[in-house]
């Protein structure tokens, strides 16, 4: 094939994909309401998706704000201003790396697991066998998995960005010996409850619903051999926070009017 | 695992995150500073308003007591509007003056209330007269080496 | 007539897979459907049961076409009709045997738990798995999960059973035990079978009827004695396993000689 069939049908593929990806979207949300039927389910899914991913996001949300608390007041005790390490920590987390950090952690810790289960499930019948004894797989595998997985994105974010705050504040009082009032009031006079909190929650959940989808379509849609599911594996990850990557400029630039 | 641990593990879970929901908005964010709906507004006009934003602080002798809501541009008057609002428990004079200054050298500004001696207190619409503009350094700067080469 | 196939083309990509294909399964019967690796045997079930639609001719189950009904009717006439025993078995890998086998009864109805208790543990006695019912899919063998399949696919009376290479990669005796549940199944319950398999053997003894598929069409159809006797050359080699004949032993190349010693033709 020369360069350019090779470029058409690189393109070609990836409109199928995003067209299989957007029916299998409408499927998914269509089957919702009788997921909502079945609690046990949902719940089974939240402990899959969401509990087993808190301890990475816990150490990770950790040490990133005890960094941060370090990096800032590196930059800040030039200019006297080290009381604004926690404006500058809360300010980071709130706004970027609470939504970022999580939605990139989930891609590459619950996304992938995701994306390997379905597929695995695909390649060993066990979807087919669901549809031949008259059960949906989209009720009762996929929508609980793409509802677990878009309730816990921005519950983990929320963890996320306390314990990085928490992390800062160790570092701040404990290492830097800052005062602990200064601390937080520096922090409440500037960050904002909808323009920093709020804006991140939304992040967030543009981010889970986004990689929630893609990882759950890539196990759906993989090639049902051992290579298939490697490759989807890997797409949905590096596909997943690209994702993230992507969207959280572009709605950096809405939120913040630049 | 059976069922019970894993509700067990997932109740935990979202409580985590709704606990830590509650202390980002309330020790965090200034969420707890919006409660104040029922505080009233007085505006102001100033010349020159310099670096006043949005949210920026309300203070009388040192206390924070409100916070800018809105600041406006008045085409009649050629002056910025700025709508303040104060919180329901603090009272004021109604010859009360505004000023906007600086914490600090480079810090961020505020409006400063100094009350006076009337009677009646603002209410809510009310407009204070007596109000003194940002300082802004520029200017200062270029005054004092203005006056320094007229002593020369 | 359960079954009823006519004028059935399917094509993968831009592989012919079926070529005008007609066909009956009758009522109570075991069908066989034969014919060697990658012929498309597989998708002729996935066909039938409407997860494949063919690009032209019509499929009719107990008189319905197939690829007409609604999702919601389809998925009817599978609850009420078909059974499906995929080459892998497709048991749920996290519930256990006892789960797996009530999983349709669960889904589909409302009987109390008690009732459901035993008709699994009748229908795992029926495959002689009554003992295994607290394992989980993983701790099987192959050959215990084909039989945990059946179990959960008559778990729900259907009229027929679709079986997917049911012999494929089977030591003897697991091979006899499926041969035997099979027929057993099929005399008992009453039920109409169709086998895809290339298992010559195994398959004639238990089938009524056989189609021959090769190349996307049916080569050569009729009972089992009818088969042995065919006049097909084709039909010949493969009933009886011959290593060479109309499919030959080599690889289409040149001659042999020409390849050794360089030569170019």
């Amino acid at each position: 094939m020369s360069i350019f069939q090779k470029l058409g049908q690189f393109t070609l593929d990836a409109f199928a994909r995003t067209g299989r990806g957007t029916q299998f979207l409408s499927q998914v949300l269509l089957g919702l309401p009788s997921v909502l039927m079945r609690p046990t389910l949902l719940i089974r899914q939240l402990f899959m998706v969401g509990v087993q991913t808190l301890l990475i996001i816990l150490v990770a949300g950790l040490f990133v704000g005890m960094v941060l608390a370090l990096q800032a007041y590196i930059v800040l005790v030039d200019f006297g201003a080290e009381e604004s390490i926690s404006l500058m920590v809360s300010l980071s987390i709130l706004r970027e790396l609470g939504p970022v950090f999580t939605g990139l952690l989930f891609a590459g810790r619950a996304g992938s697991a995701l994306t390997a289960e379905i597929g695995l499930m695909k390649s060993t019948e066990q979807l087919s066998g669901m549809e031949m004894m008259a059960v949906n797989p989209m009720k009762y595998v996929i929508g609980p998995r793409f509802l677990a997985g878009v309730i816990s994105v921005p519950l983990l974010t929320l963890i996320f960005m306390a314990i990085a705050i928490l992390g800062g504040y160790f570092v701040a009082t404990e290492l830097l010996g800052l005062y602990e009032g200064v601390f937080w009031s520096q922090m409440q006079a500037k960050v904002d409850f909808y323009e920093d909190l709020v804006n991140g929650i939304i992040k967030s959940l543009v981010f889970g619903f986004v990689v929630v989808w893609i990882s759950v379509f890539e196990g759906y849609d993989c090639v049902p051999t051992s290579e298939g599911l490697g490759q989807a594996t890997t797409r949905s990850v590096v596909h997943g926070s690209l994702a993230v990557l992507g969207l959280d400029f572009v709605l950096t630039a809405i939120m913040f009017n630049v | 695992m059976n069922t019970r641990t894993i509700e067990i593990m997932v109740g935990l879970f979202v409580a985590g995150a709704m606990a830590a929901l509650f202390m980002l908005s309330m020790k965090v964010s200034n969420l707890a500073s919006y409660g104040g709906d029922e505080g009233y507004v007085v505006k102001a006009q100033f010349d020159n308003i310099g670096g006043l934003k949005v949210r920026s602080p309300v203070s009388a002798g040192g206390v924070r007591v409100g916070k800018v809501s809105e600041i406006a541009y008045d085409n009649e008057s050629y002056a910025a509007v700025v709508s303040m609002d104060i919180e329901p428990q603090y009272k004021f004079p109604k010859d009360t003056a505004a000023s906007i200054y600086t914490a600090g050298l480079l810090g961020e500004q505020f409006v400063g209330l100094e009350p006076g001696g009337d009677e009646d207190f603002l209410k809510a619409g009310d407009v204070i007269d007596l109000t003194q503009s940002a300082l802004v350094l520029e200017q200062v700067i270029g005054q004092f080496l203005y006056s320094k080469a007229q002593e020369d | 007539m359960l079954v009823k196939i006519r004028g059935m083309s399917f094509s993968r990509g831009h592989r012919p897979i079926f070529d005008n294909v007609d066909m009956d399964i009758h009522r109570g019967k075991v069908t066989a459907i034969m014919g060697p690796s990658g012929t498309g045997k597989t998708t002729l079930l996935k066909l039938i049961g409407g997860q494949l639609k063919p690009d032209a001719g019509t499929i009719y189950v107990d008189g319905h076409d197939v690829h007409r009904l609604s999702v919601k009717e389809l998925y009817k006439l599978r609850r009420r009709l078909m059974g499906m025993l995929f080459q892998s078995g497709a048991l749920l890998t996290d519930l256990n045997v006892f789960d797996n086998v009530a999983f349709p009864l669960r889904e589909h109805t409302k009987l109390p738990e008690s009732v459901i208790r035993h008709l699994v543990l009748l229908k795992l006695q029926a495959v002689g798995l009554r003992g295994a019912r607290d394992l989980m899919p993983g701790e099987l063998s192959g050959g215990m999960a084909r039989r945990v399949a059946l179990a959960r696919a008559i778990a729900l009376d259907p009229q027929m059973i679709m079986y997917d290479e049911p012999f494929t990669g089977q030591d003897p005796i697991s091979m006899g035990v499926l041969v035997k549940l099979i027929h057993d199944m099929n005399d008992a319950l009453g039920l109409t079978s169709i086998v895809v398999s290339h298992d010559v053997h195994e398959t004639a003894s238990i089938s009524d009827y056989i189609y021959v598929i090769s190349a996307g069409k049916v080569v050569e159809h009729g009972s089992p004695d009818k088969l042995k006797l065919s006049g097909s050359a084709w039909v010949k080699q493969f009933m009886n396993g011959l290593a060479d004949g109309p499919v030959p032993f080599h690889y289409q190349a040149e001659p042999l000689l020409n390849d050794l010693m360089g030569f170019k033709s």
